[in-house]
C-alpha cells in the first residue's frame, strides 16, 4: 500500500472513521458517553494507547510472527501486548503523575477490552502497512473514536430532560444518534479513497 | 434452573444483544449479506459455548488476580480455530468478514458470559448457555441482516428474491443503516417482549 501517512491520517479520522464506518468500540462508547468530561478522558486514553500499540504490534507482527512463521499466534500476541501496555502505563502513571492517574486511570482497564485498540492491530496486519503508516493510523483513528464519542454525549447530555418513547430510551435513542452522524460522516466518503 | 431454563434464559429473556446491549460492533458488522451474519453468528456460538466450557471446568484452579488474562487466553484459542478452519474451508467468507472473526476475542459477549455465568455453573450448564446466547445472538444477526440484504440487494443468502423492477437502497449496505434497524430492532423487542410502559 503506497498511500502517505498522512492521508491515511485523515481518512481515519473521516472518511474511514473507526467507530461510524467500522462499528469498532462500540461497547465503551454507548456506556461511557452519558457525562461529556468522562467521554473526554476516555477518548484521550485511546487516542494514546492505539498509537502506542498499533507501533508496538507492527514490530510483534513483522519482527516476532514473520520470521518464525507463527503469523496465526497473532491475535493471542496482539492481546497480550495490548494488556501488558495498558497494564505498565497504569503503573507508570500512578507512580509519576497522581492527579492524572485519578482522572484518567478508571478508564485504563476498559480499554483492554476496547474491541477499537484490537481491531486497529488488525486492520494494519490485513492491508499491509508500514510503521509509519500504522502509527498514523492508529492516531488517527484514535482522534477519530474521541471526536464520535464526545458528540454522542454532548448529545446524549442535552437529551436528559426531552421526552422519549420508553422503549427506545438508552441504548435505542444513542443508536439512532450514531447513525445520524454515521449518515453525516458518510458525506466525506467522496475526499480520500482509502478503504 | 433445568437445562431448559438456562437455554431459554440466556437466549431470549436476558439476550446479551437486545437486553445487555453487548456485542454490538460484530452484529452491525457483518450483517449486509446474510451468509455472512449466519457463518458469523456460528463462529461465535461455537468459541463461546467450548470457551465457557473451559473456563467453567478450570474455575477452581484460576487464580482470581489472573482470572480475565486466563479466560482471554481460552477465547483467543477457540477463535483462533474458527479463524483457520474459516480461512481453510470458506477463503471467501474468511476474506469478506476480514478483522471481525479475530476481534470475536473482543466481542463483550463472551467475557460478560464467562464472568456472569461460566464462573459460578458447572461446566455443562455452562456449555448450554454457550449455545444459548450464540444462538440469540445469531437470531438478532440474521433479522438485521434480511431486512438489510432484502433492501440492499434484493436478495436472501444471495438468492435473488425481488426482481430487476426492484432499485435497490445503497444506504442499506452502508453503515448508517445498521445503526437505524438495530435501534428500531431494540425499539420493538422492548415495547412487545417486556412490555416496557411510559
Amino acid at each position: 500500500m503506497d498511500i502517505s501517512a498522512f492521508v491515511l491520517f485523515w481518512a481515519a479520522i473521516f472518511t474511514s472513521n473507526i467507530l461510524l464506518t467500522n462499528f469498532l468500540g462500540m461497547c465503551s462508547f454507548l456506556s461511557v458517553s452519558r457525562e461529556v468530561e468522562s467521554s473526554f478522558g476516555l477518548g484521550v486514553a485511546v487516542i494514546f494507547v492505539l498509537t502506542i500499540t498499533a507501533g508496538l504490534n507492527w514490530i510483534a507482527y513483522h519482527y516476532l510472527l514473520v520470521p518464525f512463521q507463527i503469523e496465526y499466534l497473532q491475535y493471542i500476541v496482539f492481546i497480550i501486548v495490548i494488556a501488558a501496555f495498558v497494564q505498565l502505563l497504569e503503573l507508570i502513571i500512578e507512580r509519576y503523575a497522581p492527579a492524572l492517574y485519578y482522572s484518567l486511570g478508571i478508564f485504563l482497564p476498559l480499554i483492554t477490552v476496547n474491541c477499537a485498540i484490537f481491531g486497529v492491530s488488525l486492520f494494519l496486519v490485513i492491508r499491509d502497512y508500514n510503521f509509519i503508516q500504522s502509527i498514523a493510523f492508529g492516531a488517527g483513528s484514535g482522534i477519530g473514536w474521541l471526536l464520535a464519542i464526545l458528540m454522542l454525549a454532548g448529545i446524549r447530555s442535552k437529551l436528559k430532560e426531552k421526552l422519549i418513547p420508553a422503549g427506545l430510551r438508552g441504548a435505542g435513542i444513542s443508536l439512532i444518534i450514531t447513525g445520524i452522524m454515521a449518515l453525516g460522516f458518510v458525506g466525506f466518503s467522496g475526499i480520500v479513497a482509502v478503504q | 434452573m433445568t437445562k431448559k431454563d438456562i437455554f431459554i434464559n440466556s437466549a431470549f429473556r436476558e439476550n446479551s444483544v437486545w437486553k445487555q446491549i453487548l456485542g454490538i460492533c460484530s452484529s452491525l458488522a457483518v450483517t449486509n449479506l446474510m451468509l455472512n451474519s449466519l457463518i458469523m453468528g456460528l463462529g461465535v456460538t461455537f468459541s463461546l459455548a467450548l470457551a465457557n466450557f473451559t473456563i467453567s471446568a478450570l474455575r477452581t484452579h484460576t487464580p482470581r488476580s489472573v482470572r480475565m488474562m486466563v479466560q482471554t487466553l481460552i477465547i483467543a484459542a477457540y477463535v483462533i480455530i474458527v479463524d483457520v478452519f474459516l480461512q481453510a474451508n470458506m477463503p471467501a467468507i474468511s476474506k469478506q468478514l476480514g478483522p471481525y472473526v479475530g476481534l470475536i476475542i473482543t466481542n463483550c459477549i463472551l467475557m460478560g458470559r464467562a464472568e456472569a455465568f461460566a464462573a459460578q455453573n458447572n461446566p455443562i450448564d455452562s456449555f448450554i448457555d454457550g449455545i444459548g446466547s450464540g444462538l440469540g445472538y445469531t437470531l438478532v444477526l440474521l433479522t438485521i441482516a434480511a431486512i438489510r440484504e432484502l433492501f440492499g440487494f434484493g436478495s436472501l443468502f444471495g438468492i435473488q428474491i425481488l426482481g430487476d423492477w426492484w432499485i435497490r437502497w445503497s444506504i442499506m449496505v452502508m453503515a448508517p443503516s445498521a445503526f437505524f434497524i438495530l435501534a428500531i430492532f431494540i425499539w420493538i423487542i422492548n415495547n412487545k417482549y417486556y412490555k416496557v410502559k411510559a
